[in-house]
């Protein structure tokens, strides 16, 4: 429908919305709600504190071929307890996610390689055991993808991301 | 004005000397205060354990606020809204925890979706009891979170005097909406230190958030030449103007411009309906001609309306040859159903007060020419052409006698369902303000309770309910307050012993097959009486004029069944999925009359 005919024109497939809320109990409730309530298809949703004790930052991915991003930034606007909506994709921004995957390392050799890989992705091997060391990995999200699409072979046990989150530069 | 001295009833055994007692207020009093601060003076409700402390110190405030005793908690937040919509101030209403507060919500998405100032007071169980499933327990902010503008619990009394203003301020300001406080039985019974607060400074909350940053004066100057180019404008007229108390900016730019002026349902009486320039509601229902207009439009300046899906049919096809300038105050609704070439989020009377020296003075005969012609052919089809037999009386003809038996003069209150698409058609509202229904959310039951709360709001009015047999059955318990509060209500029920409005679409879409929409009536005449208020019964258009005298000549309340013929149909019709021109129209009159009193359907051309 319309949403279509507006996505249309632009192309970007995710929309990065920066929003400033209070730090209040069900304010994350209040936001995921009207994503839900809406219909909003959100890619991820990174929660943490700021300088501020007072408020908190949300970093929100929109999926944009299905969700129109201006819209959502207007519906968040009407919360009662969001301070300040700003969509930051097409500004210079810096975006990071954080990644933790577990691989399964079967010798020596094998644990050799991967901290090759590490060093090369420059991210750090954090946990070794006997059967699987944790490798931790932050950059933009297309790196996350290829330490993980490189470490694939060696057997991905489990891994956990935060999300993108996003500052404007300067 | 305000004054924090001590109530009798609270000198005495609370343990607090004299200066203290200066100071210091309960919850509960804290809750009465600000709702007589903020200039209501009537509540609806309901008590119930977990609002006791508030009912309790009620007592002591009866004097300067009426609590209206209501028979279900859903009636009480729709009277609360129909308070709103009559006198613009915010109308409130008052529940016990758990089923009380749940009884709410109907009223409260009711007023979300058409935008009327509520404010809900809810009782709720000790703060120290808040998460263990305690009696009569609901999460009640969780539940209403979708269905209210914004929510509080509030669950330590140093935060009620605050959150309470706020509440207010929330509810009247920007796009009016509902705001629930959920205040735990504690609370209501501690003491605070109280002083009126007498601004509300909120940190991300503004009555206007506009989307970027606006050039306001380049989006006028681009409307204006919008407006210059136009040969075929109109203008789709939403509540957003009553909000925003801009019918004097409207009828002067209305006036200039001499663009010609749909309304919404709840845009009905932006614009006196006898103004030449007024072609009355579009919609589902709104009259061929309007909707022909709308669709051959080259431009629409929709101001205060958010373009329903029961105003535009198919979008694909809504007005496909006009450039849109759009005003709302709320920017989520630029760009949501209908793209703006021009969107504007502010409030209309600002932007017209700008606007409206703009543009140049000027008239667009040959466009209303064509309105006029496509006007006459809607005219040649209008039911009241039929004389009717001496046994049958049709909903029409009784919304447009009561219109002239009224001269118009009085505030009207709908239910929902096809009598209230008849009383758009046939009563020209020509007074601010004059219809109270319920547009979004289409609640059934809502007039009763309405015209209650419109009544306190406008003493001196003649108040009428018009309801459906189904959805006056919905409110019956109602005539209980009616009579306990002795209000000089009309109550008007169109009994065609079905949901009429279900039945229409059976027997449209789903082939006549006719599932649950049969309606067994109890004796309405009977039950009035039983009631102890006086019953009447039309069946015919020389009785039904008779008996709206005699209902207007009885000081208090009345209420009339008119019996009217079955299956008439509500036309014309916007289908789901149709076009604005491709309505289900009346056929020419009188010559339905030949073919039986079935008032079928031919496709407009
Ligand atoms: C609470 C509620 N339940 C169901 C509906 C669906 N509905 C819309 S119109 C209608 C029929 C109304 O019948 P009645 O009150 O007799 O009025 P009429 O259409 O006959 O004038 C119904 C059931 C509704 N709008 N509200």
């Amino acid at each position: 429908m319309l949403i279509d005919r507006i996505e249309a024109r632009k192309n970007p497939t995710k929309h990065t919305l920066v929003a400033l809320v209070e730090n209040k109990p069900g304010v994350l409730n209040r936001v995921a709600s009207l994503m839900r309530r809406r219909n909003f298809n959100i890619e991820s949703l990174a929660v943490g504190t700021t300088e501020d004790p007072t408020v908190s930052r949300m970093t929100i991915v929109i999926d944009a071929s299905r969700t129109n991003a201006a819209l959502v930034e207007r519906n968040l606007y009407k919360l009662v307890n969001v301070i300040d909506v700003q969509d930051v994709t097409d500004l210079p921004t810096v975006v990071r996610e954080l990644a933790l995957i577990k691989v399964r390392v079967s010798d020596a050799q094998h644990r050799g390689e991967i901290k090759q890989i590490a060093d090369m992705f420059q991210s750090r091997v954090v946990d070794v055991a006997k059967e699987s060391v944790i490798i931790e990995v932050t950059g933009e999200e297309q790196k996350v993808d290829s330490i993980l699409n490189v470490l694939q072979d060696y057997g991905i046990l489990e891994v956990v991301r935060t999300g993108r989150i996003a500052m404007t530069r300067g | 004005m305000l004054t924090c001295e001590p109530l009798k009833s609270y000198e005495e055994g609370c343990g607090l000397n004299e200066e203290e007692m200066n100071m210091k207020l309960t919850g509960a009093q804290v809750i009465w205060e600000t709702i007589i601060q903020q200039g209501t003076n009537v509540v609806f409700g309901y008590p119930g354990g977990a609002i006791l402390p508030t009912y309790d110190a009620l007592v002591d405030y009866q004097d300067r606020v009426h609590h209206v005793l209501v028979r279900h908690e859903e009636n009480a937040a729709l009277a609360a809204d129909a308070y709103f919509r009559a006198t613009g101030k915010v109308g409130v209403c008052m529940a016990t925890s758990g089923p009380g507060a749940t009884n709410l919500v109907t009223g409260l998405a009711n007023a979300m979706m058409d935008s009327s100032a509520v404010v809900a007071i809810t009782g709720q169980v000790a703060s120290y009891l808040v998460g263990s499933d305690a009696f009569q327990e609901t999460d009640v902010t969780g539940v209403t979170l979708p269905i209210t503008k914004h929510n509080y619990l509030v669950m330590d009394v140093n935060e009620l005097p605050q959150v309470m203003a706020e509440a207010f301020y929330i509810a009247r300001s920007g796009r009016p909406g509902p705001v629930l406080v959920d205040i735990c039985k504690d609370v209501q019974q501690k003491m605070v230190d109280y002083e009126p607060i007498a601004s509300v400074q909120m940190r991300g909350y503004r009555a206007i958030k506009p989307h970027g940053r606006q050039d306001i004066p380049a989006l006028l100057q681009r409307a204006k030449e919008l407006i210059d180019h136009a040969r075929r404008p109109i203008i789709l007229a939403g509540q957003g103007i009553k909000h925003g108390n801009a019918h004097e900016e409207f009828r002067a730019f209305v006036e200039k411009s001499g663009i010609p002026v749909a309304t919404t349902l709840l845009g009905i009486g932006v614009l006196s309906e006898d103004h030449p320039l007024n072609l009355r509601m579009m919609g589902m229902h709104g009259e061929a001609y309007v909707n022909q207009a709308i669709a051959n439009a080259d431009l629409l300046i929709a101001l205060g309306m958010r373009f329903d899906d029961r105003v535009t049919g198919n979008l694909k096809t809504y007005a496909k040859n006009a450039r849109v300038i759009h005003v709302d105050i709320d920017a989520a609704e630029i760009n949501k159903n209908v793209p703006a070439d021009v969107g504007i989020v502010a409030s209309v009377k600002d932007v017209l007060r700008e606007l409206t020296p703009m543009i140049e003075k000027r008239s667009y005969p040959a466009w209303m020419e064509q309105i006029n012609e496509w006007r006459a052919d809607t005219q040649a089809r209008d039911v009241l052409n039929v004389a009717l037999p001496d046994d049958m009386l049709l909903a029409p003809h009784v919304m447009r006698a009561i219109w002239e038996e009224t001269k118009g003069e009085c505030t009207i209150c709908t239910d929902v369902g096809q009598h209230q698409m008849w009383e758009t058609q046939y009563f020209q509202h020509t007074r601010k303000n004059q219809l109270i229904t319920s547009g979004g959310l289409g609640t059934m039951g809502f007039a009763l309770p309405a015209a209650i709360g419109a009544k306190f709001g406008r003493p001196d009015d003649e108040v009428w309910a018009i309801a459906g047999d189904g959805g006056f059955q919905m409110s019956i318990p109602e005539l209980a307050t009616v009579m306990q509060e002795k209000l000089d209500i009309k109550i008007a029920i169109i009994n065609n012993n079905f949901l009429g409005m279900v039945r229409q679409w059976q027997e449209l879409m789903h082939n006549h097959r006719y599932s649950a929409v049969e309606m067994w009536t109890p004796d309405f005449v009977k039950l009035a009486q039983a009631y102890g208020m006086c019953g009447l019964r039309a069946t015919n258009i020389k009785e039904a004029r008779e008996v709206i005298r005699r209902a207007r000549e009885h000081k208090g309340p009345v209420l009339i069944e008119f019996v009217v013929e079955k299956e008439t149909n509500v036309f014309p019709m916007i289908q789901p999925g149709k076009s604005l021109n491709e309505m289900t129209r009346r056929p020419i009159q009188p010559a339905a009359l030949g073919g039986g009193m079935e008032f079928m359907k031919e496709k407009a051309r």
